[in-house]
């Protein structure tokens, strides 16, 4: 029987031939992630369980990426940055990236070039651009959003600290192999849509538990002609559908994409490409035309409460948040400059770069020949140092952070459960950064095709 | 593992994410230090809003304020318990305030892996949603061998889906123990 790309990489991973859905298999994994908020937690049970001098499974193929709480005072932050820093000083570890500023007591300074620090940012963006992913592989993580990566062709999940200590020690897991739901895009992305609205489409759908224990393929033309950085934004919502990862074919883009940084990084050049057989099995299919679906918004406080954007225009805000490993990327950041270009935002808008390569880029990528930041900073923004930031709230010193129960935000993140930015009762609206740029201008949610003349 | 438990029943709605089960502010202590590690009680369920905590009537906290033990051994939620982030700190903080059985009409993966992994909680899915059917206070025993709810409040018995192919994670204690016995780790 067929094979889709799930269980073709699951089963490489497991020596055989092949795997069927609801079997559990122990797997090799390539790489393993961890960052700040897990990282104490997941050393912690390593040294339990296998000693004060075991050594980790692979010094290379662990990375760890700081990124969630990074500026703020709070001293037990700080003091899960010094874990990190004396484990992988204990344990040579290669692929760690230092918030170099974080020396003192207090609110740190932030980086002051961010081509000139050894800090990158949010871990699932840093992931690619610093070479740690690649079709094929087996990419776990302590975080949830590690499906990101399912982008570049590969099987890539969160996983919880024990299962991460585990795999510190041991290098396997146990995993249950996925079925595989399909999502066909035919068509193409208009220029006032992004794939914020492809994801939120889906995950209104089918809910917020329509992929539980499943594997999300996105597939069709309409994704094949996705930017790397569009497949990422799809991929990286499955989990809030239930999804144990996401995957799109890797192809040219995928290769060019990952050879380009790999070879930056210095990092491992081998890839394995899989397609999903054609008599591949998929418990579940459903096709999308993406030149009649509209622009989308997650209603608070699900992301699957979904709306059009067209249904909720109007609706009175009190903030906007462009930031996260959903949509801070570059790409995400000049979609809203095109928008944003020669207006002034009407409420607080906060522009939080998911990197600091993303950083580095505001300044120079251009939107008519000015950049980025100069456009943001024009238009009244607050831009931040790369971080998590206020996506999940945070310590209450968090840049952006909704401290208060009468915030109504427009954000670009990816969850916007009771209290996920900070106030229980505080609401937030998940939208595309181009609808959040346009919302930003108005100060009321706005379809982006209002202030169409941006596009023509 | 016990062969029943029982306790006072503490009951939630649907979509309990683990914003909720633990806010991300309290991620900063470290689950591996014991004294921080309390914290983590204090805190459980402390994001569901006020009015979906503790149902039918709300407004009731899992831990009370200051607190680090909860008076409830049995949390019964509905749909997707557990959703959102991989945080283990959800699982752990529930254990930590004295939690033993989580209930849900099914869970969202990486929680119920990490109840599991962790030990932390017996994370047992039912055949149909019981949080219409449990009120909060009520005195409640899970049946590990039957595989069955007692409701000693009402005087009602419900079934609960078996383990099924986790259950000998469960009872080595972790998937560490598992893995020892299993002749997997050394």
């Amino acid at each position: 029987m067929g094979m889709t790309i799930t269980e073709k990489i699951l089963a490489a991973h497991a020596g055989r031939d092949s795997v069927q859905p609801g079997e559990n298999i122990w797997v090799d994994v390539d790489i393993l992630m961890t960052h700040d908020v897990c990282g104490p937690g997941t050393i912690g049970i390593f040294e339990r369980e296998f000693g004060k001098d075991a050594k980790v499974f692979d010094p290379d193929r662990v990375v760890i990426i700081p990124d969630h709480y990074i500026f703020t005072a709070n001293e037990q932050a700080h003091r899960n940055i010094d874990i990190l820093r004396a484990f992988v000083k204990k344990h040579g570890l290669k692929y760690y990236y230092d918030p170099d500023f974080l020396k003192a007591e207090g609110m740190p300074s932030p980086y002051a070039d961010p081509k000139r620090t050894s800090y990158k940012g949010v871990c699932h963006i840093a992931l690619p651009e610093e070479g740690h992913t690649r079709p094929g592989e087996i990419l776990l993580g302590t975080d949830s959003h590690t499906c990101t990566a399912g982008a570049f062709g590969q099987f890539a999940t969160g996983i919880g600290n024990t299962d991460a200590g585990f795999v510190l020690g041991t290098g396997k897991t146990w995993l249950k192999v996925p079925p595989t739901m399909r999502f066909i895009f035919e068509g193409e992305l208009p220029p006032y849509m992004m794939a914020k609205d492809m994801i939120l489409a889906i995950i209104g759908d089918i809910g917020v538990d329509g992929a539980t224990y499943r594997a999300m393929h996105f597939d069709g033309d309409g994704v094949a002609r996705l930017t790397m950085e569009d497949r990422m934004t799809l991929c990286n919502m499955v989990i809030e559908a239930g999804g144990k990862n996401g995957l799109v074919t890797p192809d040219e883009l995928t290769r060019e994409y990952v050879l380009e940084r790999v070879t930056r990084a210095g990092t491992p050049q081998a890839m394995t490409f899989h397609d999903n057989d054609p008599d591949a099995q998929f418990i579940f299919e459903k096709a999308y035309n993406l030149d009649t679906l509209e622009p989308m918004v997650a209603k608070p406080h699900s992301p699957d409460n979904k709306a059009t954007v067209s249904e909720v225009k109007g609706t009175k805000l009190t903030r906007a948040y462009i930031g996260s490993c959903t949509g801070g990327k570059i790409s995400d950041f000049v979609a809203a400059a095109r928008l944003l270009k020669g207006t002034e935002v009407r409420i607080p808008t906060f522009v939080v770069p998911a990197s600091t390569e993303v950083d580095a880029a505001l300044d120079t990528e251009q939107v008519d020949g000015t950049p980025l930041r100069k456009v943001f900073q024009d238009a009244g923004t607050i831009i931040g140092p790369a971080s998590c930031a206020a996506c999940l709230g945070g310590p209450a010193d968090t840049l952006g952070r909704l401290n208060k129960a009468d915030e109504v935000c427009i954000s670009a993140t990816n969850r916007n459960f009771p209290g996920r930015m900070g106030h229980k009762q505080a609401q937030v609206y998940l939208a595309s950064p181009l609808t959040v740029a346009a919302s930003a201008i108005r100060g009321v949610i706005t379809d982006p095709r209002e202030l169409i003349g941006s596009f023509v | 593992m016990e062969k029943t438990i029982r306790g006072k029943a503490f009951v939630v709605g649907n979509n309990i994410d683990t914003d909720q089960i633990i806010p991300a502010e309290h991620l900063v202590y470290n689950p591996s230090d014991p004294e921080e590690r309390k914290m983590f009680g204090r805190y459980a369920l402390c994001g569901v809003p006020p009015a979906d905590s503790g149902l039918p009537e709300g407004n009731i906290p899992f831990t009370r304020e200051n607190e680090y033990k909860s008076d409830y051994k049995i949390v019964i939620g509905g749909k997707n318990f557990g959703c959102g982030s991989s945080r283990e700190h959800a699982p752990l903080a529930m254990a930590e305030a004295g939690a033993t059985v989580v209930i849900a009409e099914f869970f969202a993966r990486i929680f119920f892996r990490n109840c599991i992994n962790g030990g932390y909680l017996v994370p047992y899915e039912t055949p149909e949603s019981l949080i219409e059917k449990v009120a909060t206070g009520d005195d409640v025993e899970v049946d590990l061998q039957q595989n069955r709810l007692i409701n000693h409040t009402r005087g009602t018995e419900t079934r609960l889906t078996p383990l099924g192919d986790v259950l000998p994670i469960l009872e080595a204690g972790n998937v560490f123990e598992y893995a020892r016995k299993a002749g997997m780790l050394e």
